[in-house]
């Protein structure tokens, strides 16, 4: 009697456990689809008409062949330059990044391996700016960039000099931010070494710390890489809303203003614009959320 | 080390210190001014006059409706999206299957850049609810919730925590890997439940987060503009202090609209430096608020 009491309270608690297990599933399985809904939404509607997403936006598609007429006609559409929007983003991103991975690495470096007064001072002025949000320096910059333009005789407003220029001011703080705390972890002894076997101070940058730093420009690649791929206000004031040099979210906002309702159009092109990043993020999806979270930690 | 290598340290300071003096440091400086004027974007003589467009913000009612619907907006999210991204991380460091797949997928809508996301909410709300709600009879949704002023700011902020709680659930991810097992196992075999390890335990373990997460989510729903332009444009409007206003036009939206749509950039400047300020205000509470906390904990 007693042994079969024991067993069945033993048995109240394990089928509590499975039950508690099976909730826990099916919940998590429910919220990935709520999660996963937008993107689900955007493809089966991708694959309709205009008359059929209005007659019923949640059904699956009669017929999945529309999508492929759908991207054909979004590419072809004069109002939305889907692959010269892409070529400029990933120009504006491509040389943003390499500029910035450079430049705040070599920044870091020297403030890390000189204790002055001015290494000081330069680092407290980067950390201090990163709580200016960026409107309050956007419609100065605006000015500024016309006025500092028409001064060396090269247009820095809607060009992509002027652009990355921009993303390399703006992007410095952070990164020379994580840099430095990495730096400060790395031993001297090995620049040291190299000093004395008559390696330039130059040389010693490049050929011994840069690769030590490799870990660390990942996070700094990906944090910098992915605010500048989906910037908006930005490109927004600096390239024009109807420049020559346009990046996608630029082209998808523009598309949506002359297209607005028009959603077989405008959806296939979202699908179009948020596919880079997807197919980035399945393939480098454990990077991508290291770097974004230790970015944010740190 | 010393003066040798004066002239690589220059050279290898040079392109940091310049780019970000000529981005940040001049604009900024520029702006102070600017807000002080009558500066219209064209104009290249400018008149002073002084703080005239600090003291037009506080009489206008668009900009005051839109300072209470940001506090509004902000509050809702630093409570909510920090609620959610708990529950998610607890769900995913458990041992429920699939984990991976379920970070990724709660992750990935935060890769996404706002304004894309945007229209694609905005054909959800306009089309895919409403259709919902008329075809199952859920009479809440029969109407577009971004065109009713009172739904607006809760639908407004459902979209944000959809794309910022797998965000900021990475980082309780990482806490709560941070925390030792055998702590938690040793509470366990002492008899303590999940409720009691989770409030004395986890919770306290993850204080130092909870200072970083609520910065974060407290500096995005505030400086919040993207999805706002794409996903209301700051609509519908509204009535406030006897004038029209538009009831989610929030602060960056209402700058941006002062000084390029109205072409008012002096008005915009001044708005903008005392957003600023008023960020800085409420961001500075709230670390000395959850540093206080830690020390507690």
């Amino acid at each position: 009697m007693q042994a079969a009491g024991v067993q069945s309270k033993r048995g109240g608690a394990h089928v509590r456990r499975v039950a508690g297990q099976w909730v826990k599933t099916i919940l998590s399985f429910l919220l990935f689809l709520l999660f996963m809904a937008p993107f689900i939404l955007v493809v089966i509607n991708s694959a309709k008409t205009a008359v059929e997403i209005s007659f019923s936006p949640v059904s699956l598609p009669s017929n999945w062949g529309q999508m492929g007429e759908n991207i054909t006609n979004t590419l072809n559409n004069p109002n939305f330059s889907y692959w010269s929007a892409f070529r400029d983003s990933a120009i504006i991103t491509f040389f943003s990044l390499v500029v910035i991975v450079l430049a705040s690495a070599m920044c870091a470096w020297v403030l890390v391996r000189n204790k002055t007064w001015w290494s000081n001072l330069i680092f407290m002025i980067l950390v201090a700016s990163m709580v200016i949000p960026f409107q309050v320096v956007m419609l100065p910059l605006v000015q500024w960039l016309r006025m500092m333009g028409n001064f060396l005789g090269i247009k820095l407003s809607g060009t992509y000099v002027g652009i990355v220029l921009c993303y390399l001011g703006f992007g410095m703080a952070l990164s020379v931010f994580i840099f430095h705390g990495f730096i400060k972890t790395v031993p001297l002894e090995l620049e040291e070494a190299a000093d004395i076997d008559g390696c330039s101070r130059a040389g010693v940058f490049f050929r011994i710390v840069l690769p030590l730093l490799q870990p660390t420009a990942v996070t700094v690649l990906i944090l910098n890489g992915i605010w500048i791929w989906n910037d908006y206000l930005l490109p927004l004031l600096v390239l024009g809303s109807n420049g020559s040099v346009q990046t996608l979210p630029l082209a998808v906002s523009m598309f949506a203003g002359s297209y607005i309702k028009q959603w077989d159009l405008l959806l296939t092109s979202t699908l179009l614009a948020m596919l880079p990043v997807i197919v980035l993020f399945i393939f480098a999806q454990r990077y991508i959320i290291k770097g974004m979270v230790e970015g944010s930690i740190k | 080390m010393g003066k040798k290598h004066r002239l690589t340290n220059i050279l290898f300071l040079t392109p940091a210190v310049l780019s970000f003096s000529l981005v940040m440091i001049v604009p900024f400086f520029l702006g102070i001014y600017y807000s002080m004027t009558d500066f219209n974007g064209v104009r290249s003589v400018l008149t002073f006059v002084g703080f005239d467009n600090y003291k037009a913000m506080f009489t206008e009612p668009a900009f005051l409706y839109s300072f209470l619907v940001t506090l509004e907006y902000t509050v809702i999210n630093v409570i909510l999206v920090n609620v959610v991204a708990f529950f998610l991380s607890l769900l995913v460091t458990s041992n429920v299957p699939g984990k991976n797949v379920l970070r990724a997928g709660f992750f990935v809508p935060n890769l996404i850049g706002g304004i894309v996301l945007g229209y694609i909410w905005q054909f959800i709300f306009n089309n895919v609810l409403t259709a919902l709600g008329t075809n199952l009879g859920i009479s809440f949704l029969e109407k577009t919730l971004i065109g009713n002023k009172n739904t607006v700011i809760w639908a407004m902020s459902f979209v944000n925590i959809w794309q910022y709680a797998g965000y900021i659930m990475m980082i309780y991810v990482a806490a709560i890997q941070g925390i030792p097992a055998n702590l938690m196992e040793a509470a366990s075999v002492d008899g303590a439940n999940y409720w009691v390890r989770l409030r004395k335990i986890l919770i306290p373990m993850m204080a130092n987060s909870f200072t970083i997460t609520l910065f974060l989510t407290l500096t995005n729903s505030f400086k919040m503009f993207d999805l706002n332009t794409s996903l209301t444009q700051g609509g519908p409007a509204g009535m406030y202090m006897l004038k029209a206003v538009k009831t989610s036009e929030m602060l960056a939206l209402n700058i941006y609209n002062t000084a390029i749509t109205k072409n008012l950039w002096g008005q915009g400047q001044a708005k903008a430096i005392m957003f600023f300020i008023m960020l800085v205000i409420v961001s500075l509470v709230q670390v000395s608020i959850n540093k206080k906390k830690e020390v507690e904990m």
